[in-house]
């Protein structure tokens, strides 16, 4: 039995290698399970964006991009299985779209020196690229996000929150409890009360914990949720009655398919967002080159939403690097440690956004050695539910970098000495 | 024809007793393990591994585990994920706090103290069975995801709650972290595949498998006849458990290397493991891998054929895995419903009698 299924498997995997295409973006994506909500935009995005670079500009510095998809349906042990599979078709950068799974390949990738991106998830301390060589989260990442929304509520109550209490709803994973660390910080510094109330996956089943909200009556609720945990929690929001103005999502929590399947009731949920959604032009000419065509990796009805937009971010991100790289190195057909260069080297302007069709997608940031993570800006935006579009409230705010500064510091010390890992900057 | 009895003498009782009293079955068996020790370890590369053989040989630990308590000793449990949690929070406690003991003890010690919690989470069979055991079981799964989920002594106090296999290496050769080398792994788990599937074998050939076997098909009956309920419960659950936690023990630190436990452990899992034993065949050690490779190695064939062969997309070809899957359970259970074991044993039985069948 295992004797047959082996050689069966072996070779199906020959079978399966695929002709050598210049540049190779794996694609960890999930289209199925209780996260495919999420996953599948993104997946799409991504894929398109570099579709359209093929067929518009024929590929990226004259090398082909290639996107190899592999379903993960945000499963670590699957994860670990696609990161096997893809890793010696000459991948260039790993983007999970899961926390679970990037602290999964943080190691390993290191090992195996193939950059990581995980774009506002994964481990927060990453941002050290001086410990974390492999590894980028920029433009933003956790406990930004947690900054954020606090300085944003800050701004709303006067600079001042003593004496509020504000409840966390998150996913209990490695993804939800990321912010609490900074949130706890932050309840100290700002004296207010922290409530913790963790959802188990997948987040179908909240009736205590909003039980529990009730009881307690939070004046503010952030919110670390993923997949159908979104749109339940949402729900169960607006059926205690509990002020939509005063519930903030994370960045994950704040897409059109979270806040729809409640209706009117979803109005004034408010979210985090770092690649706010608008008409660019990209977006029409991905319309026109690669959803006209017939080439779109979904069925095209994504097109524009917030995490569709997200993953186009991520596809120009990872291309940006692409460019850049071939700059540094002088080469088209480059590999993963030159496009680690190319990451590290990153710079991200508005004249290159504007450039690029997607002005105002992103903050502006640069990438050194040092810091992999960016500048860690992000805007608040609230849902009009009978427009059904997402508006933006504030520009870009920072976070609070005397408090994020400090833990990423000391959490990435750990790690360094958890491994034995020397500083790679000087 | 080839597969027979006759002509092969016994001279001696230890030489009647073996476990493959069958010449062509011991050869057999003698050319597994040398392909297995000698031939795939200079073969195999991180994709093999890491996507096909740990998982295979680590859920066989865990089928055979499993195996001792459903198949042999008739307690159904559903905990088989939380016994696997413990197993890995356990090895990862020690990993941290002695980090100059080799991690081979380590995993023992981790498969001892899953005994020990498995076999409090098994004292209330002694009172219940059947269904409403299984019951009492989920709740030791749900209990014990709760804990590791809860109490941030067991991860370490990390931000993320999530526990990381530092490296270890054993006579020099990294097994766990991000450097080790794809053959020195395999081998690892290899070995403690290789010791739990002999130990179990032997101990169900034993007085302790009769006695469990006894329970299982009558514990009145057993009791009767001078089984002591308590001791053969009880130790059931305390090996199965003590195979479970080994295997939970290597999932975590030689396999995945980082662990979530409401993911990694969560109910999915017990039922997983359950499916394997039952698919594999009840009572049988051969059942355990025959299982564990059906559900293992099935899914990623599937999708390498469809995707990779094929080029579906991959969220079709994802779906039509859970299908076909789902379809060839029904299918093999309809069929032979005491499992792939049981088809094994009917063909050797009918080999044994080829080319003239009566």
């Amino acid at each position: 039995m295992k004797l047959k299924l082996a050689t069966l498997a072996l070779g199906a995997v020959m079978a399966a290698a695929p002709a050598m295409a210049d540049l190779v973006f794996p694609s960890l994506s999930y289209r199925t399970g209780p996260y495919a909500a999420g996953g599948i935009p993104f997946a799409d995005g991504y894929a398109d964006y570099f579709t359209l670079l093929n067929e518009r500009d024929g590929g990226i510095g004259g090398a082909k991009a290639n996107v190899i998809e592999c379903e993960t349906g945000f499963n670590t042990e699957k994860g670990v299985e696609c990161y096997e599979a893809t890793k010696n078709e000459g991948a260039l950068v790993y983007q999970p779209l899961s926390t679970g799974i990037t602290y999964q390949l943080i190691p390993k990738a290191s090992a195996d020196g193939i950059p990581v991106h995980s774009m506002g998830y994964g481990r927060t301390a990453a941002k050290n690229g001086d410990v974390f060589k492999w590894v980028f989260n920029y433009p933003v990442n956790y406990w930004d996000g947690a900054s954020i929304a606090v300085k944003y509520l800050l701004s709303e109550n006067g600079d001042s929150l003593a004496g509020k209490s504000i409840a966390l709803v998150y996913h209990n994973s490695a993804y939800g409890k990321e912010p609490i660390r900074t949130l706890e910080a932050l309840s100290e510094k700002h004296g207010f009360d922290l409530t913790l109330i963790a959802v188990d996956h997948p987040g179908q089943e909240q009736k205590s914990q909003w039980l529990q909200i009730r009881r307690e009556k939070p004046d503010y609720i952030l919110m670390w949720g993923w997949g159908v945990m979104n749109q339940v929690a949402i729900q169960e929001a607006a059926n205690i009655r509990f002020p939509m103005e005063n519930f903030i999502g994370v960045w994950w929590s704040g897409a059109e398919i979270d806040v729809l399947p409640s209706g009117d009731k979803s109005n004034g949920y408010k979210a985090l967002n770092f690649s706010p959604v608008a008409n660019y032009p990209v977006l029409d000419e991905i319309r026109s080159v690669v959803a006209g065509n017939g080439m779109a990796a979904g069925d095209g009805s994504n097109i524009g939403n917030v995490i569709y937009t997200r993953g186009v971010l991520a596809a120009m991100l990872a291309a940006e690097a692409v460019k850049t790289a071939q700059g540094i190195h002088g080469v088209a057909d480059i590999d993963a440690s030159m496009m680690r260069d190319g990451m590290e080297a990153l710079e991200i302007t508005e004249a290159k956004l504007e450039a690029l069709g997607m002005s105002g997608i992103a903050p502006e940031f640069t990438i050194s050695c040092e810091n992999h993570g960016g500048n860690g800006q992000a805007i608040v935006q609230q849902w009009d539910a009978s427009a059904q579009s997402w508006n933006a409230l504030t520009g870009y705010i920072s976070s609070d970098n005397d408090v994020v500064g400090g833990l990423i510091a000391a959490d990435s010390a750990a790690y360094a000495a958890e491994n034995g890992l020397e500083g790679n900057c000087n | 024809m080839f597969y027979r009895e006759s002509g092969d003498f016994k001279t001696t009782y230890i030489d009647d007793d073996q476990t493959f009293p069958i010449k062509f079955d011991r050869y057999r068996y003698y050319a597994v393990m040398f392909v297995a020790f000698a031939i795939i370890p200079f073969m195999v590369n991180d994709y093999w591994v890491n996507a096909i053989f740990l998982p295979f040989l680590i859920y066989s630990i865990a089928a055979i585990g499993l195996n001792i308590l459903v198949g042999y000793c008739g307690q159904v449990s559903l905990g088989t994920g939380g016994f696997m949690a413990v197993g890995a929070y356990a090895v990862y406690k020690l990993m941290t706090a002695f980090p100059d003991v080799s991690i081979v003890f380590h995993i023992f010690a981790a498969g001892a103290i899953t005994a020990v919690v498995g076999v409090l989470f098994g004292l209330p069979s002694l009172r219940i069975k059947g269904f409403y055991l299984a019951v009492a079981t989920l709740a030791a799964q749900f209990f014990l995801v709760w804990l590791f989920n809860r109490v941030p002594w067991f991860y370490n106090y990390s931000a993320s709650g999530q526990i990381n296999a530092p490296e270890r290496t054993i006579l020099g050769e990294p097994v766990t972290g991000a450097n080790t080398d794809a053959w020195a792994v395999y081998l690892l788990c290899l070995v403690f595949v290789t010791v739990s599937a002999l130990i179990a074998r032997n101990l169900t050939r034993g007085t302790m498998g009769r006695k469990w076997m006894a329970i299982r098909d009558m514990d009145i009956a057993a009791e009767i006849i001078g089984v002591n309920p308590l001791t053969a419960k009880m130790s059931a659950f305390a090996v199965s458990s003590f195979f479970i936690g080994i295997s939970g023990a290597l999932f975590f630190s030689v396999y995945l290397g980082a662990v979530e436990v409401g993911e990694a452990f969560g109910i999915n899992k017990s039922f997983l493991v359950l499916f394997m034993v039952i698919i594999g065949g009840l009572g049988s050690i051969f059942g355990s891998f025959a299982g564990a490779a059906f559900l293992v190695l099935l899914p990623v064939l599937i999708k390498n054929v469809l995707v990779g062969g094929l080029g579906w997309p991959t969220d079709l070809a994802a779906h039509f895995e859970y299908i076909t899957v789902g379809a060839l359970i029904i299918t093999f259970l309809v069929l032979e419903p005491h499992g792939l074991a049981q088809l094994w044993r009917v063909v050797k039985e009918k080999l044994r009698l080829w080319p003239f069948p009566h």
